[in-house]
């Protein structure tokens, strides 16, 4: 008995000098005060300094991505630390190439907070976020391709970039679980507080089915986001969009945003579909042919039927591309739909002197 | 015992701790650093040099907590939870104290600190020590004879593993694949050290 008490008495007493020690030591040693993190030059956050900056990003609800935990093995958590992040650490090195070193690339988890910082963290990742909203309206585009509206409510604006994603999330119905699906933003970006979003029927497909079958107007939906680095460049060249189906969604909100910001660069658009009544938005696009001055829509049909009125251009997309484009260089590609379309497409383009880090694409 | 023969004992110590029992190669201890540190020479002696003075500092501490607190009262159970407890707040501190007052040294060595505070190759030199009854000397000898020779094998392996950089690895094989067949490949050449000393 007089044992037990003993050594509950001994380990507690070294413990406590210890844990008295090591407070003694953080009050003294490791007081680095409060220190400021410049997030994006726009957003600055107080945090107490001494911790990495991975945690006192997180602790302010900006969310890294990070699979080890901070230990460093992962390498996910890279931000770009412009100033007051010390050199970098030998356990950083062997994660960085020569490009993100010269750049001021970092592991956040390995960077202390000892002073003020100031970083760049790609913006999505600033404003990734759970939305709920409502569906407002359910437009029948096609046979197989809907046009969903979703109102905010909690937050009740988003901010992104055009050409990004969101995930939306198919709660669990009959035999299938809960899952989250990633569809592009289709809406107009000036428009803070709806979200479009352009989903094809996959037959089979859990949450196309769960859109198409059990989403009603006036029901509630969550998604999460945005995410994704499809967007426009900085540059004036001249681009070429190529989609296909619901590859419309991040074109169409990519358009808009040219329309708001009086974007002029010369486009070219090809959009493709199998019949004439597989053809969607092609008023909007005549208003944006009209509005945007040097933009171009041109729809292809591979399978024109017998009775569908068609003049167009007809066949694969790709062909039309061939047919309309003689020489792509100095362009930009961008294109969204299927893989299959998008690496046809791609071959197309470099074939039409478009340089390979100059078409950027999502698949899906 | 004269002086010499203690240090010669002490120097026998530190080198079967390197080679013939080196904590790594022979006794598996300390695995989880080794792989995930060991793509670098430049990393891995950092890491190294962290350990070998943890090693040695914590072997010291708990040498002294052991003998003249534990054994005293009779409490050698409870070793375990005190040698944790000891090197967890050793290696907290000693981390605050090169943070704050040496920043190269801090750069070079002090990050890695984190990394071997729960380290099984740590502890297990701290219980080597007690089950082997080493004195204060032999303990010292002990604990950078067995720091120096994780090192060693951490360097070793790093050396190994950049010179395979450029190879074609089978894709299964990538990454801790290969890297723990070469360590199985290397503790069967440590193994010719067994025997080369019989008195440590």
């Amino acid at each position: 008995m007089a044992d037990m008490f003993l050594s509950i008495l001994i380990v507690s007493a070294i413990a406590a000098a210890l844990a008295a020690l090591l407070v003694v030591a953080q009050r003294y040693l490791a007081n680095y005060g409060k220190c400021r993190i410049k997030i994006n030059d726009s957003k600055t956050i107080e945090v107490e300094g001494g911790s990495p900056l991975l945690e006192s990003l997180t602790q302010n609800k900006i969310f890294i991505p990070s699979a080890c935990g901070g230990r460093g093995t992962c390498a996910y958590c890279k931000v770009k630390v412009l100033e007051g992040g010390g050199p970098v650490v030998p356990t950083e090195e062997p994660y960085l190439d020569a490009g993100e070193r010269e750049s001021g690339v970092r592991l956040s988890c390995q960077v202390k907070v000892r002073n003020d910082l100031r970083i760049e963290i790609p913006e999505e990742l600033f404003s990734v976020r759970e939305y709920i909203c409502t569906c407002t309206r359910i437009r029948e585009l096609t046979h197989d391709i809907r046009e969903f509206r979703f109102e905010l409510k909690e937050p009740a604006e988003i901010t992104f970039v055009p050409g990004q994603y969101v995930q939306l999330f198919s709660p669990a119905y009959d035999d299938n679980e809960e899952v989250y699906r990633a569809y592009s933003i289709a809406s107009d970006p000036a428009e803070k507080n709806i979200v479009d979003l352009v989903i094809r029927l996959v037959p089979g497909g859990i949450c196309t089915t769960w859109c198409f079958e059990h989403l009603k107007e006036g029901a509630e939906a969550r998604f999460n986001g945005p995410y994704g680095q499809f967007r426009l460049s900085d540059s004036d060249a001249p681009m070429i969009f190529v989609a296909g189906g619901s590859g419309m969604a991040p074109m169409k909100c990519m358009l808009h945003h040219m329309k708001n910001t009086g974007n002029k660069r010369k486009t070219t658009y090809f959009f493709g579909a199998n019949l004439v009544n597989e053809l969607f938005y092609r008023e909007l696009m005549q208003e944006f042919e009209q509005s945007l001055g040097s933009f171009r829509f041109v729809p292809v049909v591979s399978r024109p039927g017998e009775g569908d009125p068609w003049d167009g251009e007809t066949g694969l997309v790709t062909e039309a591309l061939r047919r309309n484009i003689k020489d792509a260089a100095g362009c930009e590609g961008y294109l969204c739909g299927s893989p299959g379309m998008i690496d046809a497409a791609v071959k197309v383009l470099v074939e039409l002197g478009v340089p390979e880090n100059k078409i950027f694409y999502d698949k899906f | 015992m004269n002086t010499d023969g203690v240090l010669v004992q002490a120097l026998v110590v530190a080198f079967s701790a390197a080679f013939t029992g080196n904590i790594l190669l022979t006794n598996f201890l300390g695995m989880c650093p080794f792989l995930a540190v060991s793509r670098q020479v430049k990393t891995s002696m950092g890491l190294g040099w962290a350990v070998l003075f943890v090693m040695t500092g914590t072997c010291i501490l708990n040498w002294v907590v052991y003998w003249h607190v534990l054994v005293p009262l009779h409490l050698e159970f409870l070793r375990f939870i005190m040698f944790i407890i000891m090197i967890a707040a050793f290696v907290q501190f000693v981390e605050m104290l090169l943070e704050r007052y040496s920043p190269v040294l801090y750069q070079n060595l002090g990050i890695f600190l984190p990394l071997i505070t729960v380290n099984c190759a740590i502890l297990g030199a701290a219980l080597f020590m007690v089950i082997r009854e080493y004195t204060f000397v032999n303990t010292v000898a002990f604990g950078l004879g067995s720091g120096a020779g994780w090192m060693l094998a951490i360097l070793a392996m790093a050396g190994i593993r950049e010179k395979m950089k450029p190879d074609r690895i089978p894709q299964g094989l990538q990454g801790p694949g290969i890297t723990l067949i070469i360590v199985g490949l290397m503790a069967l050449a440590f193994m010719g050290f067994t025997g080369v000393l019989s008195g440590g």
